[in-house]
């Protein structure tokens, strides 16, 4: 009882403390990388007691400022909804990375723990759906804050997020017929087979052009530069132009989670989720022969540090594509979403339909 | 358009590799400059107040008041300089020198700068080489008008820029700066 309970709370905490420190970190990570991008230096001027640490006291200097500044509220704004939407914001986009995997089972006493914050078998859908509602707080941000600009945001982001959706949800659909599950650990455990007897059937080798399809319309769905006509910081007026103070940043916070969560959607569906090439169960088994036995607790060291990596390299290039593209104007983005992304996903869905029924069915 | 840049895609992935090659290359830059490298250098940032780029020897800085050898200011207050000075920035109150050999000095000499262009003008019309604009010293703000006159003693007691381009003086605080 104890041991469920703890291993219960242990894999929670676990989900929490990697995306809420993630996001957190991006604050960062998004200075930092784009100045290095940019032959600049970036923020590191914040320090105590005269240590810099590379600007790592930026995200806390951040913080400290947003916490204390006026939280103000436009007298036209609704009282209720205006202080709802941006907890709404963040809550999807935290509860949403719950069911992705972060590893196998865990054995601890001969019992079996899945690495997973919440087992569901409709793991997939879940994470789609807090996605998906995420936008809800956008779309009350814009209606409640009294303000016609922002209501036009609103508007735009909730165009954007359908659109973008729409792509996301036609293009894992052939994810899913490959490995014939909506779990998402089956998912990720249909990816440790191999091809070819060498070659890791990974979401990204079996569904080449759905991956290209998903990231694009995932980072649409972040709400983030090159798709960032919601919010527009530099030039038109966002969803959270009434907004102050730490509401401000938690809708920026959402973004970031946003991010985190599209990353790990990502390397669960495409990229082999905790998976290490050739690592099975009882230790490395090389295509060329050899093999390397590991004890139970490394080969669960070495799935949950794999995923890790794969997830902040992910995010290494979302960020990297934010920092190099232009936006799309708001027309581009829904002509890419309908005209460009959504028909080419049914066309993935059909190929792959094609090509199980010729080649042997359920993905083998 | 060309065919390959209708399909934005293969331009996205080009800009990409670009952006991307630039982060490694500072990447290992910054890397080299970690591990002792002196060369390395994965940005073109000059970190102001720590780093500062080499001046012109022609850059007009700060002025300063000229000193004989007993201390005493060049300066003949002859007037050319406030004359001449198209911001109108320099008051000259003269006065009688102790030796007869020289008719006169200034009592005052006060710049607001505040008002001062920086034209350097009035080190082109000092007949006496009295007054330059060689002390190197750039920071000079304040947060009242008051606080940019700079009166003729603390215009003496500077120094000229040093062979390294830095200031030798400290920058003068006027009494009344309220900071």
């Amino acid at each position: 009882m104890m041991l469920d309970l703890g291993v219960a709370f242990g894999r929670v905490f676990f989900v929490m403390m990697f995306v809420l420190n993630l996001g957190g970190l991006l604050t960062w990570v998004e200075r930092k990388q784009s100045a290095i991008m940019q032959d600049r230096i970036g923020a590191n001027r914040a320090s105590i007691f005269g240590f810099r640490i590379m600007g790592l006291f930026h995200p806390l200097a951040d913080a400290i400022k947003m916490l204390t500044k006026e939280d103000f509220r436009p007298a036209r704004a609704d009282r209720f909804l205006f202080s709802l939407a941006p907890f709404v914001s963040v809550f999807f986009a935290l509860v949403a990375f719950a069911s992705i995997p972060f590893g196998d089972t865990l054995r601890i006493g001969g019992r079996e723990f899945p690495l997973q914050a919440v087992t569901l078998n409709v793991g997939i859908l879940y994470v789609f759906a807090m996605l998906s509602l995420g936008v809800y707080g956008v779309m009350m941000a814009g209606w409640s804050s009294g303000n016609n600009y922002a209501l036009l945001g609103g508007q735009r982001a909730a165009a954007l997020m359908i659109s973008a959706e729409i792509a996301i949800g036609a293009s894992i659909m052939g994810v899913i017929m490959v490995y014939g599950s909506l779990n998402m650990q089956d998912i990720v455990r249909g990816q440790g087979r191999l091809l070819l007897g060498w070659l890791p059937a990974w979401g990204i080798v079996t569904q080449p052009l759905a991956f290209v399809l998903f990231l694009t319309a995932g980072i649409a769905a972040t709400k983030r530069i090159p798709f960032d006509m919601p919010e527009g910081e530099s030039e038109i007026i966002g969803y959270f132009v009434e907004y102050s103070g730490m509401k401000f940043g938690m809708f920026a916070m959402a973004d970031f989670l946003e991010t985190v969560v599209i990353a790990g959607m990502t390397t669960a569906l495409f990229l082999g989720g905790w998976q290490v090439p050739w690592l099975f169960a009882d230790g490395f088994h090389f295509p060329w022969g050899t093999t390397v036995a590991l004890p139970h607790l490394a080969v669960v060291v070495l799935q949950v540090g794999s995923f890790a990596l794969k997830v902040c390299a992910m995010i290494f290039v979302m960020m990297l594509i934010r920092w190099t593209l232009p936006r799309f104007r708001y027309d581009q983005a829904m002509r890419l979403g309908w005209l460009g992304l959504f028909p080419l996903s049914i066309l993935n869905i059909v190929l792959t339909g094609a090509i199980l029924l010729l080649f042997g069915g359920n993905g083998s | 358009m060309r065919l390959g840049q209708r399909f934005y895609v293969i331009e996205a992935v080009q800009g990409v590799l670009l952006t991307a090659g630039h982060f490694f290359r500072n990447m290992g830059a910054h890397v080299a400059r970690a591990l002792g490298s002196r060369t390395a250098r994965g940005a073109v940032t000059i970190q102001y107040p720590e780093e500062r780029r080499p001046y012109s020897p022609r850059l007009r800085s700060l002025h300063r008041l000229v000193r004989r050898e007993d201390g005493s200011p060049r300066c003949v207050a002859c007037m050319m300089c406030e004359t001449v000075c198209p911001a109108r920035c320099i008051y000259i109150v003269a006065t009688e020198h102790p030796n007869p050999e020289i008719e006169k000095m200034p009592e005052r000499f006060d710049i607001d700068l505040g008002k001062c262009v920086f034209c350097g003008y009035c080190v082109e019309a000092c007949p006496e080489d009295a007054i330059r604009m060689d002390t190197g010293i750039l920071e000079f703000s304040s947060y009242s008008r008051r606080g940019m006159i700079y009166t003729k003693e603390m215009l003496l007691s500077l120094e000229p820029v040093g062979a390294d381009g830095r200031p030798t003086s400290p920058v003068p605080i006027p009494a009344n700066r309220t900071v």
